[in-house]
């Protein structure tokens, strides 16, 4: 058996405490923006409902089926988000994209409320085609004159931590009760969609 | 053996006191003269995400291999560097953003799949990573008059972040933290697709 003091995790808090501890002189005047695109980017994702609903379906999603879609989602739609945002950031026209934004919280919820099981290709397929119009919104709405890099890290760490918050709730799975609550959380995210997609078309 | 000790640490005591009553000059403002060349290649290095990301992927890459693949990776990733700035510093400046997409697409998606890479691949892309990047950095201090100081900042700074990242990832084994790394791999290639985007704009 290890020792605690052998764990990844105990190094990793350590260093971290270090970091934390680390003096850093503070700039009055922040050079090109760059802490301020940083941020605008973590805010980004955070700002919309219609995002954040959409992002914690794929966590509970996730968790609901199990090892290896827990991890494959998550990883898959970060960066075919960033492919979509590419997209935007390109300027390439992609028409519907409030409705597939909508489409998606609806679609999505309503796969967390049945508890659907298809095939882990179908369902990276499905979250991945759904990604492209959430990374062509953040990629199209780009402020102007911020670090592209700094924005970019921030939405995609903010859209990951989405993840991981649903993937979280959904730990409670596990439990007969757990299991119920996930449905209802799937509904009421599938309601939302419905919302937003009227929103999107009215 | 306790006496060998002894005398060891004499010695090294001897050696610290030497050094401390050794007089240097000392700026008062030190503002005006920043921090050193040293510093400044060691400061460069820690505040540019665009060299410092690719770096942090190459390392949890070569640690997700083992500790024999971080071995190798921690020593060529900064001799690249150092020979990269050096001669980056002879030359023109240049713009970096195409590498710096390539260097987080590869380096990004090698660790999202947890690629079976050989350890000469490995090496053969860290010597890519150091150099190209080293070079980079070169080209943009070439004006300093201790440019070679703060080429050694640099590859010092990478050797220090390639030692902690990879020592991180080496010893684990829990399935979901083995996950997190490929996750981490996967946030980079994402950042790198959209500062793609941002180039090519």
């Amino acid at each position: 058996m290890k020792s605690w003091r052998d764990t990844g995790t105990v190094r990793l808090t350590m260093l971290l405490i270090t970091v934390l501890l680390c003096a850093q002189s503070v700039q009055a005047h922040v050079n090109k923006r760059e802490g301020v695109s940083f941020l605008s980017g973590l805010e980004h994702p955070l700002t919309g409902l219609d995002h954040v609903v959409a992002m914690i379906a794929v966590g509970l999603w996730g968790a609901q089926l199990g090892a290896p879609a827990i991890w494959v989602l998550p990883v898959a739609f970060p960066m075919v988000m960033a492919l979509g945002g590419m997209l935007g950031l390109l300027g390439v026209p992609l028409p519907g994209m409030e409705i597939g934004i909508a489409a998606s919280a609806m679609l999505l919820g309503a796969a967390v409320m049945t508890e659907l099981r298809p095939p882990l290709a179908l369902a990276a397929a499905l979250v991945a085609f759904f990604a492209i119009f959430h990374g062509y919104a953040h990629g199209s709405e780009l402020p102007a004159g911020e670090s592209g890099l700094l924005y970019s890290l921030g939405f995609v760490m903010a859209t990951g931590c989405l993840h991981g918050v649903g993937i979280t709730i959904g730990v409670v799975h596990r439990w007969k009760w757990g299991q119920r609550a996930l449905r209802v959380a799937g509904a009421v995210i599938a309601l939302a969609g419905i919302f937003f997609l009227w929103k999107a078309v009215a | 053996m306790t006496r060998v000790c002894l005398r060891a640490s004499r010695m090294l005591f001897l050696i610290a006191a030497v050094f401390l009553v050794l007089p240097l000059r000392v700026e008062a403002h030190l503002p005006t003269i920043g921090v050193g060349p040293v510093y400044d290649g060691i400061f460069h290095f820690l505040l540019s995400p665009e060299d410092l990301i690719p770096v942090i992927a190459l390392a949890l890459l070569s640690g997700q291999r083992g500790a024999r693949f971080g071995r190798r990776v921690l020593w060529i990733v900064p001799l690249g560097w150092f020979g990269g700035g050096l001669l980056g510093m002879f030359a023109e400046a240049a713009r970096s953003s195409a590498l710096t997409c390539v260097s987080f697409l590869l380096f990004g998606g090698l660790v999202a799949a947890n690629a079976r890479i050989s350890l000469r691949a490995i090496s053969v892309l860290a010597a890519a990573l150091g150099f190209f990047h080293g070079y980079l950095n070169g080209t943009s201090i070439s004006r300093f008059n201790d440019g070679t100081y703060a080429v050694l900042g640099l590859a010092l700074a990478v050797f220090v972040v390639v030692a902690i990242f990879a020592s991180l990832v080496v010893p684990l084994r829990r399935q979901w933290v083995l996950i997190v790394v490929r996750v981490a791999g996967s946030w980079i290639t994402a950042s790198g697709l959209l500062m793609l985007g941002w180039a090519l704009r």
